[in-house]
């Protein structure tokens, strides 16, 4: 093929072809190839969202089934099922898998997800970095879990509080295995993050201005930034940590000029923001699925927006909150208390801004909806005990007992999980095609309601009554036995809704009722692909004219044209009013990002051995970024 | 109705004065800064309790409401827009006069709460893995003297308490008397508080400080002045030498065994501080930081092997023959 054959051949357009053409070149073009290698090379967002998802909920049950022996344990004093060994691994294990390998993570893979086709584009910018990311998580968390099985599991918290992280209280790789694991996460949700920022500031469809931008992007555009700006303390951190124990560093090291507090400074400062970003993302699930299911677009879109970005501000000025009993200066605290309280009213605007458009909509009761009214119902707690626990002396007794334990689960399971299984169900036809099974959805949420509300709300009283954290059993004389064990109980169905969640999720995949395109009848753009999408999302990029697209156009949205059919083209365009400037050429499929990850995670973990497998590891990985960033005989790379 | 109404008021008032009990509990204030606490607790659960009412009365009437089906999605109608503005409108400006409402009932709490008065009673306190040093500071050093676990405090009287941590971070809370504060090795924090009534109130550390952070409780002993003068004095005094042949034994076995490399009994030649001061073990409630009540029985448990009662503890086991037990634990007992 001569130059100028190869040259018109790439200029074949979407603009004349018929639908059958078109669907054919397209999928010539964007598919993923069935062969092993293909999959592996895989860049596309939805197939690696789709993985992203899956691991995340395996490190979900991971994570639950620590915390079922956590509770057998509690369940009456003085029990002998788990010794404080185990016990300390375990409660280590929840916490950092259900943040680090869970949590985030998850989010996240919505957002990998969605966030290209509810902005109208073909792919998720820097694929091949997408691809890396999910490679490095999964090694990190694969990475934590073995470790877990071989005996050699953190037993530090997964706050790690130095000095009992450090190299005298906390002998052996136990806590480096720790350390490491969140090198690894955090590599890849930096990476993820500035996908997604890219993806939202120049790849949306035409006439999505600013203002045209749905909630959930919006919501995890702010994530992103937080992520930005929150994890790189916590690297920091655990990078000095990984110092002070392998080379005799001594940052945190008190008797050599070092400071324990500073690593609780370092940590929390990404500790806090951490929380927000889990949270921030399950907002934007519950103004999709509030929107879809009260029949009417989400009310106040501008103070919602502008509630996000304030709480994504104030998320960086609460971290000393979680050390008022540290000793520190009360003039300082007290501005912590104010800040901490202050948060309060932009979360308050966004309840509120919800419940008008509950009222004045016609609210239909799926499953999804059910799980955002446990939201309300749960979280509102969890928010109201969170202004409890911001008050300065109000901590000093709460601190660090179950009181707290009762609050964190209410925030972060009513306000994130709640939406999270909410979404799962919702988008769960746009994924797979099929419908979740709504009988079982219903049952699956009341178990999921009734046992966390039992599990958790006694630990409240607990947690007044003197129980402290992280303790692996209690004395029977203390008189916390009764609540512990209806605790337990409460555990126990939380955990039987999960399976029947699980159990929802392998039926209607292999026999759930087909869904069609926009099976709720949806306003935004994602709605308008087929269940599932094609690998190239939109045969056609819309054109967008309305905040609720579908909702706009009942008939067939407008769509741009001129987009090359035969090589991978999208289209980018100003950030705030999303003018097109360019026909913008997405990577091809490889499989460099898996070996980078390979060559990357290697070094990580033999690093933990010996610094110098940072010396030796950084040839492979030089290797694979050459391998990768080589341009290939591609039309992408051509161009 | 309204009889339901009254029992179930009625079981919501025992089972919320239920959650105030318990030998630990932060809601049964012995002293003037848990009180403090304690009211500034029910005062923010109330309000909190009334907005958490309100948002599920509003979310209820709203789903509730008969509204006619909504074919068009778009079509909204002006004046209830106009109206969900005014309403959610107030609703923001209600939470934040209530944020500044609390913030400054916080911060006068706080005031009180940290605000210090000259101490009756100077005590030090070390965290260690896993018990309490404490250390009664006098400025005649003659008259300072160390014990374990046990903090006894004149009735009525400020008590400050230094804290610092000895190899991590714990922390000091004796949940009846006032909130907690961490001992972090490498820093000097203080805690005052007072206990207005007579009694033993428990404290337990809450600060996750590895395996045995389960068991690192201890008791704060409130007393009348002269029964608590009379207390110090007796600690004072050095360890009486056993009178008994089985005593003398014991007390030979715990020079010449391990016990004496760790723990100091003044009036012997055991002097080493690495574990809890020994010197009137048997006048104290509680073996292994409020872990076993103190009785010859457990004595002779705790020595035999501690590492079964407390999985990690830094006390070894250590070999003891069968006729060297009852001499130690006589030994030990006789501490008083």
């Amino acid at each position: 093929m001569t130059t100028f054959e190869k040259a018109t051949h790439l200029d074949v357009r979407d603009t004349d072809l018929g639908q059958a053409e078109l669907h054919a070149r397209l999928l010539r073009t964007w598919r993923t190839g069935s062969s092993l290698l293909d999959r592996l090379s895989s860049v596309d967002h939805k197939v690696i969202g789709r993985r992203y998802i899956i691991t995340a909920f395996a490190f979900l049950c991971l994570g639950g089934l620590s915390a079922m022996a956590m509770r057998m344990q509690l369940a009456q004093p003085e029990a002998k099922l788990i010794g404080p060994d185990l016990y300390n691994q375990l409660f280590t294990m929840h916490g950092t898998t259900m943040m680090f390998l869970f949590a985030v993570p998850v989010m996240e893979a919505f957002g990998v997800y969605l966030v290209p086709l509810m902005v109208g584009t073909r792919n998720i910018a820097f694929p091949r970095l997408n691809a890396f990311s999910y490679w490095v998580y999964l090694f990190g968390g694969a990475f934590l879990w073995i470790s877990f099985m071989l005996k050699i599991g953190p037993d530090v918290g997964w706050f790690a509080y130095v000095p009992l992280s450090g190299p005298d209280f906390s002998p052996g790789k136990r806590t480096d295995v720790w350390a490491q694991m969140i090198t690894f996460t955090e590599v890849s949700a930096l990476a993820v993050a500035v996908e997604i920022i890219v993806t939202v500031f120049k790849l949306r469809a035409p006439g999505m201005t600013l203002d045209r931008i749905p909630l959930f992007v919006w919501s995890m555009l702010v994530t992103s930034f937080l992520i930005i700006f929150a994890m790189p303390a916590v690297m920091v951190a655990s990078t000095m940590l990984i110092l002070d124990r392998l080379v005799g560093t001594h940052f945190f090291n008190p008797a050599e000029g070092g400071d324990a507090l500073l690593w609780q400074h370092l940590f929390w400062f990404f500790g806090h923001p951490e929380v927000y970003i889990i949270f921030i993302p399950a907002t934007g699930m519950v103004s999709s699925i509030i929107a879809a299911f009260s029949r009417r677009p989400v009310f106040g879109y501008l103070p919602l927006v502008l509630s996000l970005i304030a709480v994504g501000f104030l998320s960086f000025g609460l971290w000393v909150h979680h050390m008022f009993v540290t000793g520190l200066p009360q003039l300082g605290a007290s501005f912590f208390t104010a800040s901490s309280m202050l948060i309060a009213v932009p979360n308050g605007i966004q309840i509120f801004c919800w419940l008008a458009t509950l009222w004045d909509g016609k609210p239909i009761f799926k499953t999804p909806l059910l799980f955002v009214l446990g939201f309300f119902f749960i979280f509102v707690i969890g928010g109201l005990s969170g202004v409890m626990v911001a008050s300065v002396p109000i901590d000093t007794q709460v601190h660090d007992t179950y009181f707290v334990v009762a609050h964190f689960h209410y925030v972060l399971i009513g306000g994130a999980v709640f939406p999270l299984i909410g979404a799962l169900y919702y988008w769960f036809p746009k994924i797979t095609g099929r419908l979740m099974d709504e009988n079982l959805g219903r049952w699956n949420f009341w178990l999921a309601f009734i046992g966390f509300n039992v599990a958790f709300f006694p630990m409240h009283i607990l947690g007044l009554q003197g129980m402290p954290r992280r303790v692996y059993t209690y004395l029977p004389e203390m008189g916390w036995g009764p609540l512990n064990l209806l605790a337990s109980v409460g555990a126990l169905l939380l955990f039987i809704s999960f399976v029947l969640l699980l159990l929802n999720v392998m039926i209607s995949v292999a026999r759930g009722a087909i869904a069609d395109d926009n099976p709720w009848d949806a306003g935004t753009l994602e709605w308008a692909t087929s269940s599932p999408p094609a690998p190239y999302n939109f045969s056609r990029v819309p054109f967008v004219t309305h905040r609720e697209p579908l909702w706009d156009n009942r008939d067939a949205l407008p769509v741009v044209t001129g987009l090359s059919v035969d090589s991978r083209e999208l289209i980018s365009g100003t950030v705030t009013e999303a003018f097109p400037q360019h026909r913008e050429s997405s990577p091809a499929p490889s499989i460099w990002p898996l070996l980078a990850a390979i060559a990357v995670g290697a070094a990580f973990v033999a690093s933990i051995f010996t610094p110098w497998a940072v010396v030796w590891g950084s040839i492979p990985v030089a290797i694979a970024l050459v391998g990768w960033f080589w341009p290939k005989d591609t039309p992408e790379d051509e161009k | 109705m309204r009889g339901g109404l009254r029992v179930t008021g009625g079981m919501a008032a025992a089972w919320l004065l239920s959650a105030c009990s318990g030998p630990q509990s932060a809601l049964d204030p012995q002293g003037p800064h848990a009180d403090n606490l304690a009211r500034l607790f029910w005062i923010f659960t109330v309000i909190s309790a009334v907005i958490w009412l309100a948002v599920m009365v509003v979310l209820v009437l709203g789903l509730a409401r008969r509204v006619p089906n909504r074919l068009d999605p778009l079509a909204l109608e002006p004046r209830a827009e106009r109206r969900s503005l005014v309403v959610v409108g107030g609703a923001v400006v209600a939470t934040a006069l209530t944020v500044i409402a609390l913030t400054a009932l916080s911060y006068f709490s706080q005031r009180k709460l940290f605000a210090r008065e000259n101490p009756g009673v100077t005590v030090k306190v070390t965290g260690y893995q896993w018990w309490w040093d404490v250390r009664y500071e006098s400025e005649s050093p003659d008259r300072t003297f160390t014990t374990a676990n046990e903090i006894y405090v004149p009735v009525g009287v400020p008590v400050t308490v230094k804290l610092t941590g000895y190899d991590v971070i714990h922390s000091f809370w004796v949940p009846s008397l006032t909130g907690k504060q961490d001992l972090i090795p490498g820093q000097d924090n203080e805690i005052q508080f007072v206990a207005s009534r007579p009694g033993v109130y428990r404290g337990q550390c809450a600060e996750f400080c590895g395996w045995q952070h389960a068991h690192m409780g201890m008791f704060v002993v409130a007393l009348p002045r002269p029964e608590f003068e009379a207390w110090a004095e007796a600690q004072r005094t050095p360890a009486a030498r056993p009178e008994d042949a089985e005593g003398q034994k014991g007390a030979e076995l715990f020079v010449s065994k391990a016990c004496v490399m760790c723990h100091t009994i003044r009036g012997t030649s055991a002097g080493s501080r690495v574990g809890p001061d020994l010197t009137h073990f048997a006048s104290r409630k509680s073996i292994a930081s409020a872990t076993l009540p103190m009785s010859r029985g457990n004595i002779a448990a705790w020595v035999v092997d501690p590492q079964g009662i407390k999985p990690g503890v830094n006390m070894p086991n250590v070999s003891i023959a069968a006729d060297e037990l009852d001499p130690l634990v006589s030994y030990l007992a006789g501490l008083r």
